[in-house]
């Protein structure tokens, strides 16, 4: 088994090259000069640049976490150039006018845009490093009354949104990297999806990290109104790069009354060599706001990075709402992963299910870490939670930290786990019917991560199997 | 040797007391304790181990030594012997208690004596394994212990003995050890082959508050069988810490039942170290917490050997305002292969303000194996309380008979019969007050 572990190790990953463009960049280093010189490039209203400085003075206030089951070389937040944006930007009439080199970044990226267009009824709004270059189906959203656009475009066009919204669920100062993110985000999505409407189409936006040395602050808010729903994808690769590089979003959504949000990622980043040199830190805040009847729900497949840190969570603040987290979590090589969720329970009848499914192979290390949080008031609410674990190899680890906190006598919590390799029966069955053994691993662990995938949008659920098909393969000899 | 306490210092009486006549490794393993507690103070719930037990406020008390132990009428702990035919070590206020202790002959080279005389007699397996199982850096407590224990048990049972009977350790705190501090502590050394079925219970006999802090560690040989049954039922005014450990050779059963019932404040670390290969550990557990009462649990499985299983029950029973914590972690090694770890807690919640903090914490580093856990918190069951309704079981009765079948399924796990019995009388009394 180890040598195909090694062999796993070993692969190479598939996106990693460099696009050669100029890219107009802040000095590199971290002061109240770098958050004015990122909001005048965006120029930004004033508002805006205050409420920047605010959570950069408080982020000086702040110590970087280390509760978290990963460990890494510290980040020099001097060292890192806090925007970049690539030259040729500037607002794009239609696809046609974007930068050829970069739609030939694309398309080794598996996305064309030019194809996209064709594809079902998928608008993207892809970004660049940190600032976003070209939209599709603006159109038809705009007939629907759903607004999708930049965070920057959003910013000039919609203020009045943006100010209402911005750090209502992930309030600036929430954490370290919220408000390292809150100080220095450049760019991101806008969505706003109208009262009683249902968004026409699946959003998505692929986001990529380029220059060197570029940190990633991307800033996502979505908001419900009553009655709304929207479904939102997000994928992510990232070329390959020597040293770490930073990533701190943040992804606020807001759930108003009887609305539903959808959110769903596919993560592959960089996961750094089988030294364990390079590759992404993901350093992420998630979270959602759910009023009445409302429901959020994450999807996430998570295969890249080489330190995963997010905890995608709902706050169930409404009568009846509903929360729902589904993850795959895969780590190899030198990987590091420490996600889960978090659902807070404040309204009565709140709902909330999770379920988690983590895979370790190589030298990886995967943490679970939760808390299912039932507060006096949450009356007749309810929680299951199951995370399952599978090993492949001797060298990973696989742990699970919930938190459980139950504040009253009427609510159920559930919560089931379970850890165990992969089925040397259940290989056997499968090679015993002609498979090999690659395929009978690949078989299995989708199989594994069923319940998972089947909560992905369609085209995403393609992509997330062969994903983990490329990321295990030859795991097991 | 002498410490010059400041008044700041928690405990500080306790741990300045003199300890004349001790022997010179104990001395200096004292010292060090009393240097280690000084050192880390007492947690705050900013401690992730003691985040959901607030033990912090015991720094503000006035804590001192017991006062001259008041005589205590054998009546008294009629009700708390299990079995009057067993050996019993009763420890009063920290003091060992000849006149109400029944110490059995050293047959077959058996010991059961007060650890107090098996240290003036430097019984060898003292010195051999006497704070290397619970390590008094373990936790600030358990250095408090080191450093200011007074007395308790130590238990021998060479290769291939049995004792026949359960040998009983009992505490008991009385008026006297009004805002005092109690420091007990037990040894059990059970060599290859043999067995020993042990009791433990901590008792007060006063409504005073009193702060105890136990430690007992086990040293369990090669294919030796344990049974270990802790009670803890002090006053609601006492703060209650204690730390069970268990070392496990190969081929080796232990299995414990743990029953919280007493204390303002009760906490127990239980760790078991299954240090070799096909190794048994059951650990059951029943807290039941009323009034304002916390009730926190902290186990730790270390799987460091392949092919052993482990197995543990934790239940909780809460009525009022109380709380339970239960952390439960267990930790599989990389050689460990082949470990079969079961955990589940188990929470039942009489009142609207109970409240539970669970955490099941699995740390595998090993691929062939099999570790589930299991947390649930609820109430009764609505469907279950009309099935015995339609049945013309009503009312209070119904409730009592499903929570005490709740409590069941680890009462059941008590294998020794007559503690099994009047254990299963205690905690069915109190479910009838809670429920009544």
């Amino acid at each position: 088994m180890s040598s195909s572990v090694e062999q796993l190790v070993n692969r190479e990953y598939k996106y990693g090259f460099i696009t050669d463009i100029e890219a107009e960049s802040a000095p590199p280093g971290l002061s109240e000069e770098t958050v004015r010189f990122i909001s005048a490039k965006k120029q930004e209203p004033e508002w805006l640049l205050e409420w920047r400085l605010k959570a950069y003075r408080r982020w000086l206030e702040m110590t970087e976490p280390h509760w978290p089951n990963v460990t890494y070389t510290p980040v020099d937040y001097q060292a890192i150039t806090y925007y970049s944006a690539p030259k040729t930007a500037k607002p794009l009439g239609s696809l046609d006018e974007v930068d050829p080199k970069l739609l030939e970044t694309y398309e080794k990226l598996g996305i064309p845009l030019s194809e996209q267009k064709l594809l079902a009824g998928v608008a993207v709004d892809a970004i660049f490093d940190s600032v976003s270059v070209g939209t599709t189906f603006k159109e038809t959203l705009a007939k629907a009354g759903v607004i999708f656009c930049s965070f920057g475009e959003a910013v000039r066009e919609h203020p009045e949104l943006v100010r209402k919204y911005l750090g209502s669920v992930v309030p600036a100062n929430d954490n370290f990297f919220a408000a390292l993110n809150s100080a220095v985000f450049s760019d991101g999505s806008f969505v706003f999806v109208p009262k009683g409407v249902q968004c026409p189409m699946e959003l998505s936006t692929y986001f990529r990290i380029n220059a060197a040395n570029t940190g990633q602050f991307e800033r996502t808010l979505i908001v419900a109104e009553e009655g709304a729903s929207v479904s939102y994808l997000e994928g992510c690769t990232a070329p390959k790069r020597d040293e770490n590089q930073l990533h701190a979003a943040v992804v606020e959504l807001v759930a108003l009354d009887d609305a539903r949000i959808k959110y769903s990622t596919v993560q592959n980043w960089y996961a750094g060599d089988d030294e364990g040199k390079g590759g992404i830190y993901n350093f992420v805040t998630k979270r959602g706001k759910a009023a009445h009847r409302a429901k959020i729900s994450w999807t996430q497949v998570e295969t890249g990075s080489a330190i995963t840190w997010k905890y995608p969570s709902v706050i169930l603040q409404g009568d009846d709402s509903v929360g729902e987290f589904y993850s795959v979590a895969v780590t190899n090589g030198r990987q590091q992963a420490d996600t889960g969720t978090k659902m807070i329970h404040l309204g009565r009848n709140s709902r909330s299910t999770i379920v988690s499914k983590g895979i370790s192979a190589g030298q990886g290390q995967n943490s679970y870490r939760g808390l299912v949080q039932i507060m006096p008031n949450a009356e007749g609410s309810r929680n299951y939670t199951q995370c399952d674990s599978m090993l492949i190899g001797n060298r990973c680890g696989a742990h699970t930290f919930p938190y459980i906190d139950v504040r009253n006598s009427t609510s159920d919590v559930e919560h089931e786990a379970s850890t165990s390799k992969i089925g040397e029966d259940q290989i056997f069955y499968c090679k015993a019917r002609g498979l090999n053994t690659e395929h009978a691993i690949s078989v299995i662990v989708n199989g594994f991560c069923k319940e998972v995938f089947r909560e992905l949008p369609m085209e995403f659920a393609v992509e997330a199997q062969k994903l983990l098909g490329v990321s295990l393969e030859g795991s097991v000899g | 040797m002498s410490v010059t306490a400041a008044p700041a210092l928690p405990f500080g009486a306790a741990l300045a007391a003199a300890r004349p006549g001790e022997p010179s490794w104990l001395a200096a393993l004292r010292a060090a304790a009393r240097e280690r507690f000084v050192a880390v103070g007492l947690p705050t719930t900013r401690d992730e181990e003691w985040r959901f037990t607030p033990v912090a406020p015991l720094g503000k008390l006035e804590i001192g030594l017991p006062a001259a132990p008041g005589t205590l009428r054998p009546e008294a702990l009629a009700p708390h012997d299990f079995d009057p035919a067993w050996p019993r070590i009763v420890v009063v206020d920290g003091r060992f208690e000849q006149a109400l202790s029944r110490l059995p002959d050293s047959a077959a080279g058996i010991r059961v004596l007060p650890l107090s005389r098996a240290i003036a007699e430097g019984v060898p397996e003292v010195e051999k394994h006497l704070a290397k199982t619970v390590a008094p850096e373990a936790t600030p407590f358990s250095a408090l212990n080191a450093a200011a224990f007074t007395d308790g048990l130590l238990v021998v049972v060479p290769k291939g003995a049995d004792p026949g009977q359960p040998i009983q350790f009992l505490h008991v705190a009385t008026d006297a050890s009004a805002d005092a501090l109690l420091a007990p502590r037990l040894l059990v050394v059970v060599g290859e082959g043999a067995r020993a079925t042990i009791t433990e219970s901590y008792l007060s006999l006063t409504t005073q508050r009193h702060v105890t802090t136990t430690v007992a560690e086990l040293v369990v040989g090669r294919n030796a069988t344990v049974e270990h049954i802790r009670v803890q039922r002090e006053t609601d005014a006492a703060w209650h810490v204690g730390f069970t450990a268990v070392d496990q050779a190969r081929d080796s059963h232990y299995r414990s039942f743990a029953l919280s019932m007493g204390a303002h404040l009760a906490r127990h670390n239980l760790h078991a170290h299954l240090s070799d290969e096909n190794i048994e550990t059951l650990l059951y557990g029943l807290s039941l917490t009323r009034g304002e009462q916390v009730s926190d649990t902290h186990s730790a499985i270390h799987h460091d050997h392949p092919n052993c299983n482990s197995w543990e029950v934790y239940k909780g029973v809460l009525d009022d305002r109380s709380r339970v914590v239960f952390n439960g972690k267990v930790l599989v090694d990389p050689i460990a292969q082949k470990t079969d770890a079961k955990q589940t807690n188990r929470n039942l919640l009489l009142s609207e303000d109970a409240r539970v903090d669970t955490k099941p914490q699995l740390e595998i580093f090993a691929d062939d194996v099999r570790c589930t856990h299991g947390a649930t918190i609820g109430k009764l069951n609505e469907q279950q309380r009309y099935y015995l309704q339609s049945r013309g079981i009503a009312g209070a009765q119904a409730e009592q008979l499903l929570v005490w079948a709740f409590a069941a399924e680890v009462m059941t796990e008590i294998l020794q019969p007559t503690v099994r019995k009047a254990l299963e009388a205690d905690v069915h009394a109190r479910l009838g007050e809670m429920t009544g």
